[in-house]
């Protein structure tokens, strides 16, 4: 199976604070991989090392083929357009529109993507893939935290990605809408065939999500395997993941 | 012994954060002149930062006209130097309190402005995502900001010192019976090269410290609601603070070449 997604020792520090120290993990084509930590784990700060927001003290990450640490600023511009990133909080630009949230990324790429003329059928299908097509003149902050969520996934589905970074997909979010998140994440995931990479410390999320774990411990792979495979570990540090 | 290094920690800091902003306008001068440029974020920003300032800017202007006068008019009068009036507010004002008030009225409004809102875009990760969306952020949100604030001041100081020299005037014509013809007249024979050219450097340089320390705090703000409240007041108090240098440094300059 084609790795799209590959991380080898990877350590960070945040001063005397170590992180990370040596992440390993690989995601195949396709496939949903959830990484599953306490807060403060790491999960965060490992996904934006992911995407070069975050320089790491060392280790190996390559997506797509290629070495993130090996890439200057316009080739990594160019890499991270085939990686959707979903923030935690959704990090719509609270000055445009929902409109023009979705047309931000669509205009700082239009030599790629090429005659943008008219961007409108782009953004309805976006919107219309979260089922959000009437908010498209909203304001972000005339939003709940749901439909902002699922603002902030068309926004990341625009561009077409191959691989969808998702942190904490339904943090801060009530159990029904965080189903309904789910529920699109996987509708997305059949529909465009993309590769997803899942920080969560939602149980329910990964149990529904996930074909493959990873737990995050201390900085490094505690455990991995299936949901199935992980509720059946006996390991203490493996079950305090999944008691309520 | 513990005061002492209280104090040396802090003029360190102080040293440091000076350091960090000139790496800041380094980086500031090369995304400046890299392609590709934002041309309609410029002009956003413009129209935010000029128009949004207007009347803050007139009203201020204004008043210090109607009150500068007001408050010489007796010393005047008293050493029966009444006429001189238009000649000592109109210097006064395009000098040094039209570019300096409405600096220090732009540092609130504009510096503190910039630095809550990139604060408030660090903390809510929407840096991050633009980042992510393969848009140099710097370049997207600094540069423009910078630039507007750099170009904007200069109209903006324009603006204030012709309304507070309408404010004079109204309390010459009230109280002096002095003409506007008359008193603009005054005015201008009074102002120079000199006067004009100073005041015209300065506003662009105090334009651009109000953007770039405003972007810096913002930009750099700690994470937390708490960290965008406090990018906006440091921006605020480390404008004003540096405003007061750069004018310092400003009229030695001119000292030097105008012989005022």
């Amino acid at each position: 199976m084609e790795t799209v997604i590959e991380i080898r020792d990877l350590k960070k520090s945040f001063g005397e604070n170590q992180v990370l120290r040596g992440f390993n993990l690989k995601l195949h084509r396709g496939e949903n991989l959830v990484v599953m930590g306490k807060s403060g784990s790491g999960k965060s700060v490992m996904i934006k090392c992911l995407v070069g927001l975050i320089p790491p003290d060392s280790g190996y990450i390559s997506v797509l083929g290629k070495e993130i640490n090996l890439l200057d600023q316009k080739h990594l511009d160019e890499l991270r357009v085939d990686i959707g990133f979903l923030f935690q909080g959704s990090a719509l630009y609270d000055s445009m529109t929902v409109r023009e949230n979705l047309e931000f990324p669509l205009r700082r790429h239009k030599k790629r993507l090429g005659d943008l003329k008219n961007t409108t059928p782009l953004v309805m299908e976006a919107l219309e893939n979260v089922d959000l097509a009437d908010a498209i003149d909203l304001m972000p902050a005339e939003l709940s935290g749901g439909m902002k969520r699922r603002v902030a996934l068309a926004r990341t589905l625009i561009l077409k990605p191959k691989i969808i970074l998702y942190d904490e997909p339904t943090s801060g979010l009530d159990p029904i809408t965080a189903k309904g998140i789910i529920e699109l994440m996987r509708s997305i995931q059949k529909k465009y065939g993309t590769s997803s990479l899942i920080i969560t410390h939602d149980v329910d999320c990964a149990r529904v999500i996930s074909e493959r774990m990873i737990l995050l411990v201390d900085g490094v792979n505690y455990a991995q395997g299936s949901y199935t495979e992980l509720l059946q570990n006996e390991d203490p540090k493996v079950q305090a993941f999944f008691k309520k | 012994m513990r005061w002492v290094i209280g104090m040396y920690d802090k003029v360190r800091e102080f040293f440091i954060e000076i350091g960090d902003i000139s790496f800041f306008a380094g980086r500031y001068f090369r995304e400046l002149v890299k392609p590709p440029y934002e041309w309609k974020e410029l002009l956003r920003q413009c129209y935010q930062i000029g128009n949004r300032s207007l009347v803050l800017v007139l009203v201020t202007g204004f008043i210090i006209g109607l009150v500068l006068t007001l408050q010489s008019r007796p010393t005047l009068i008293e050493f029966g130097a009444e006429s001189w009036m238009p000649n000592m507010v109109g210097i006064s004002i395009v000098r040094e309190l039209g570019p300096v008030i409405t600096a220090l009225v732009c540092a609130g409004r504009i510096a503190s402005g910039i630095g809550a809102e990139l604060g408030s875009m660090r903390v809510t990760e929407q840096i991050d995502a633009m980042e992510v969306s393969g848009t140099n952020p710097f370049k997207y949100l600094v540069v423009t900001r910078v630039l507007a604030a750099t170009l904007m001041l200069p109209l903006l100081v324009v603006l204030a010192d012709v309304v507070a020299l309408y404010g004079s005037a109204l309390v010459e014509n009230l109280k002096g019976d002095v003409s506007f013809q008359l008193y603009f007249n005054r005015v201008f024979d009074a102002l120079a090269y000199g006067d004009l050219v100073p005041a015209t450097v300065k506003s662009f340089f105090f334009g651009f410290a109000i953007g770039l320390v405003g972007c810096y705090k913002g930009y750099y703000c700690k994470k937390g609601t708490a960290g965008v409240g406090f990018a906006a007041n440091t921006a605020v108090v480390f404008t004003s603070m540096l405003l007061f240098i750069m004018d310092f440094i400003a009229v030695f300059v001119s000292d030097i070449f105008f012989e005022l």
